[in-house]
Order: C-alpha cells, then structure tokens, then sequence
C-alpha cells in the first residue's frame, strides 16, 4: 500500500533526475544509434532489388520504428543494481518501506516521458519517409502498439533486474549481461530482421524473449504481422513477463537473505 | 624514453601478475572471447547470403574488414579500455592527484595502468578469420602487404587510442563517463562493416569524425591489395594529426582538473 502511495513522488523525483542529467540522458540515447548504421546498410544491400520480403521501404520503416521501441523502452537499472550491490549502497534502499525494484522501476519509467518527447522527430521522419506508407490503418494495432512496448519494456526491465540480482552471488554481474545483450543482438530483430534469417534460426527467435523486446512490436505496426499473430503474441509476450517477474521475486528474496553491507 | 619501456614493462607485469591469480576467469573470458568472434559474424553472413556483392566487397573480402574489427576489438578491451576505464574513477574520486604527482607523464602512466592478457584470444580469433576469407578467396597477400597492414595497424590502434584519450578527457567536464564508453562502443560497432557500404553523412562521419574506416577498412584493403598510395599517406597522415589532436584536448582538460577532495 506504501508503495502505491510512493509512486507519484518517485516518479516525479525520477523525472527531475532525467531533467538535471540531460547531458548524461543525451549520451545514453545517441548511444541508441545502431538501427541508423542498420538502416544505412541494409538499404545499400536494398539498392539493387529487395532483399526477401524488405525493399528500401520497408527497412526505412523496421529500423526507424525499431529505433522508436528502443528508445522508449530502454532501461539501465542493471548498471545501478551492479555498483549498489558491490558497493553496499543498496543497503540505503533496504531501508525504506517499499520494494527496492518498484523503485528502480519508478525512476526508469519516469523518463519515459522525456524519451518519448525524444523520439518524436524520429516518427516524424518515419511519417514523411518512405515507408512512412507502411505503418499500419488498423486501429486496434495501434491501441495494443503501446500494451506491446509497455509488454517490450517489462521484459528488458525484468531481465535485467534478474541478472542485476546475479551481483548477490558472483562479482560482477555485468559480465553476464553482456552475453545477455549479445543474444538479444542477433534474436531481437536489432541487427537483423528476424524474417531474413534462415527459417530455423528465426523459428527458434520465437521461442526466446528476445524476439518480443523489440521484432514484435516494430513488426507489429510495420504491417507485417497477420492480426491473429499479433494477438497470439501479445499473450506469449506477457506470458514472458508474468515468468520474469515470478523468477525476479524469487531471486531477490533469496538473494537478499545474502546481502551484507559494510560501513555506514 | 628507456625509462618509459622500462616502466611500461613493470606495468605489464603487474597486469600479468593479476590476470594469472584469476585463472579460472582466465580461461571463462577466453572460451567467450571466440564465441563471441563468431556470433559477431552472424549480421555479415546473413548478410551476404542474401547479396554476393555488396558495395564492391566479397563475402571472403568483408570477412577481412571483420577480422580487423575483431582484433580491434581486442586492443580496445584488453590495452585501452581497462586502463581507462580506472581514470574516470580516479577522477571522480580525487585521487587522481595521486596520479599527477608522480614524476612520469600523467597521461602514460594512466594509459598502461591495466591489461587484460586474455584478449590475446581476440587476436588469435582474428587471425582465424583472416586465414578463413583468404582461404576462399584462393590467394595469399603478399609480404609487402602485410608490412603495409601492419603499419596501419599501429596506425589504428593509435587513432583508437586518441579517440580514447578524448573520451576520457570528457570526463573532467561531464563526470559520468561510464555512459560515453558506452557511446563510444556503440559507435565503433559500425567498423564492422567496410565503410564504402555507407553512403553520404554516414560515410563522412566514419571516415573523418569518427575515423573507423582508418581502423578496420583500410588495413582490410592493404591487405587484399586494394589500397591505393595516396589513402595509405593520408591515413598515416591523418592518425597523426588526430593522436596530436587528442594529446592537445588532454593537456588543456588536466590543466583545468581540480582535485574532488579540495
């Protein structure tokens, strides 16, 4: 209940913080700039004839959407959790009434609002593009579009606070994670739309959390998705989450029984 | 000069020291190390399974570029990374006065602080690579051309080392730097690719702003031959100004340093 009343305040608190880091909040979203290198690459590749189902439109439209979802629901709690379970300072967080992750998820969702604001010439660009023709009419897609970038974020949030509780049992946790980005490099959709790839390597992208991080809802509004696809995987992309945050819960209350802080 | 060998020598040993304390770590990040030279592979072949020929570049071409990248890459996070990454903690901490007081150049001492000798596999992969595509290719470079890639090999990783130093010095005006590594190796993903595969703004940026194509593509195309006189000069050229560059941006940044504990 404390948590429910908290979360106005940590999201106005999180808000101010994206405000007064906005060089920080800048670096990390130009950081975002792998579906522009995409892009260009694959619209050379498009230069002469399409390429499976993606001409120059339709990549134009994949990766500037692609760069939307990922600007959206870009998380970093897996650094903080990294340096506070080493350092101890989590121990601060402990403290207080409500849930370390609700709050760390409160401060990440507060800057949504700036990263949307962010985002917004990208879709004006996509808008006036060429494949600005491809975005889909339908407007159920575009009511469940943000359920399915909401669903996108849970996922990145989720993972990482499970592999941030990882710093409760092994040094460095960040190590890991990196193997995690690595996967969600090539199955995600991120590098690579997952249609291009050869069709067991796509069909195993299906079974992995990776795919509904970011193909999925890019796929989604790009049209490329038949409207029973896209309802049959909103519910796995959910069934995701509702797993995640079982495993997440567990792994904390385990591995908070482990934590030990030293000073203060 | 000597004293600088001799120190850059202990320095090495130490790091050597460290890194066989932790000989299971040793050999984990080493297995990973080759995964991850062949999952980086998989965009390329990908890729070219869908086009023979993209921009002028072969498959067994643009796996060359790819070996450079991953040699690079090993550069990057075994000699570059790790040692400046501790600068940036240095600074925000205050102790980088402790740094500054020692009687040796502040900027080489930081600069060999840490290695990280397992990413000697990176090269090892590299080299995999590259026997790889000119296995395809059905020929051999010859010795001048190795000396050539060679030479701006050092060339590149001086560059990559500048491009370093001017991150780093970003760190005495915006402190949370652990982002602008992060920038910076976002962007150095792209010298995957060879640079004439990017058109326009793209390609002037990777050429000039950000040089990758200095770091990956050229040393590609020395060692298949393809580069002509004037681009290798140009490139020998244009490391220097930049290590120049850099090295000005770092006196003037330490020059305005005020420790965090004053």
């Amino acid at each position: 209940m404390s948590t429910v009343r908290a979360i106005p305040t940590l999201l106005r608190v999180g808000l101010a913080e994206a405000v007064a880091y906005r060089a920080e909040f800048l670096v990390w979203l130009l950081s975002t700039n792998m579906p522009l290198v995409m892009l260009a690459l694959w619209s050379a590749a498009a230069g002469d004839g399409p390429v499976g189902r993606y001409g120059t439109a339709q990549f134009t439209a994949y990766f500037l959407a692609a760069l939307i979802v990922r600007l959206l629901t870009g998380a970093w709690v897996i650094w903080e959790l990294n340096t506070e379970i080493r350092q101890g300072t989590l121990a601060f967080r402990l403290l207080r009434p409500i849930h370390p992750l609700a709050a760390y998820a409160c401060e990440n969702l507060a800057a949504v609002p700036l990263r949307a604001v962010l985002s917004l010439p990208v879709a004006l660009v996509l808008l006036l593009s060429s494949g600005g023709g491809l975005l889909t009419g339908e407007p159920l897609r575009w009511v469940l579009f943000p359920v399915a970038v909401a669903g996108a974020w849970a996922i990145t949030f989720l993972a990482m606070s499970l592999v941030g509780a990882l710093a409760f049992y092994v040094e460095s946790a960040a190590s890991v994670f990196e193997i995690w980005m690595g996967l969600f490099g090539v199955f995600s959709g991120y590098l690579v739309p997952l249609d291009l790839f050869p069709p067991w390597l796509g069909a195993l992208a299906r079974w992995l959390p990776f795919r509904y991080m970011l193909a999925f809802p890019v796929e989604m509004v790009t049209g490329l998705l038949t409207r029973e696809r896209v309802l049959f995987e909103l519910a796995v992309q959910w069934l995701f989450v509702g797993g995640l945050l079982v495993l997440v819960r567990l792994a904390w209350s385990r591995g908070l029984r482990r934590f030990s802080s030293v000073g203060g | 000069m000597r004293r600088h060998l001799r120190l850059l020598g202990v320095q090495l040993r130490a790091s050597l020291a460290t890194a066989a304390q932790y000989r299971v770590e040793f050999a984990v990040e080493g297995v990973l190390a080759l995964f991850w030279a062949g999952w980086s592979l998989v965009p390329v072949v990908v890729l070219f399974g869908h086009r023979p020929v993209l921009a002028g570049w072969t498959f067994p071409e643009a796996l060359v570029v790819m070996g450079w990248f991953v040699l690079m890459k090993g550069i990057l996070e075994g000699a570059v990374n790790p040692s400046l990454a501790a600068v940036v903690e240095h600074i925000r901490k205050g102790t980088l006065d402790f740094v500054l007081l020692k009687p040796v150049d502040a900027q080489f001492l930081v600069s060999t602080a840490k290695f990280e000798p397992w990413r000697v596999v990176d090269a090892l992969a590299a080299l995999g690579i590259f026997g790889a595509a000119f296995h395809r290719l059905g020929r051999w470079p010859s010795a001048g051309q190795v000396a050539a890639a060679l030479l701006l090999l050092c060339c590149a990783a001086w560059t990559l080392y500048s491009l370093w130093i001017l991150v780093i010095s970003a760190a005495f005006h915006v402190v949370k730097v652990d982002n602008l590594s992060y920038l910076f190796s976002s962007i150095f993903d792209a010298a995957r690719w060879p640079v004439s595969v990017f058109r326009g703004a793209w390609r002037i940026l990777f050429t000039v702003v950000v040089p990758l194509a200095l770091m990956t593509t050229y040393p590609a195309m020395a060692l298949l031959g393809r580069l002509e006189l004037r681009t290798a000069l140009l490139a020998l050229a244009g490391s220097a100004l930049f290590s120049a560059f850099a090295r000005a941006v770092w006196l003037s940044s330490i020059g305005r340093y005020t420790s965090a504990s004053s």
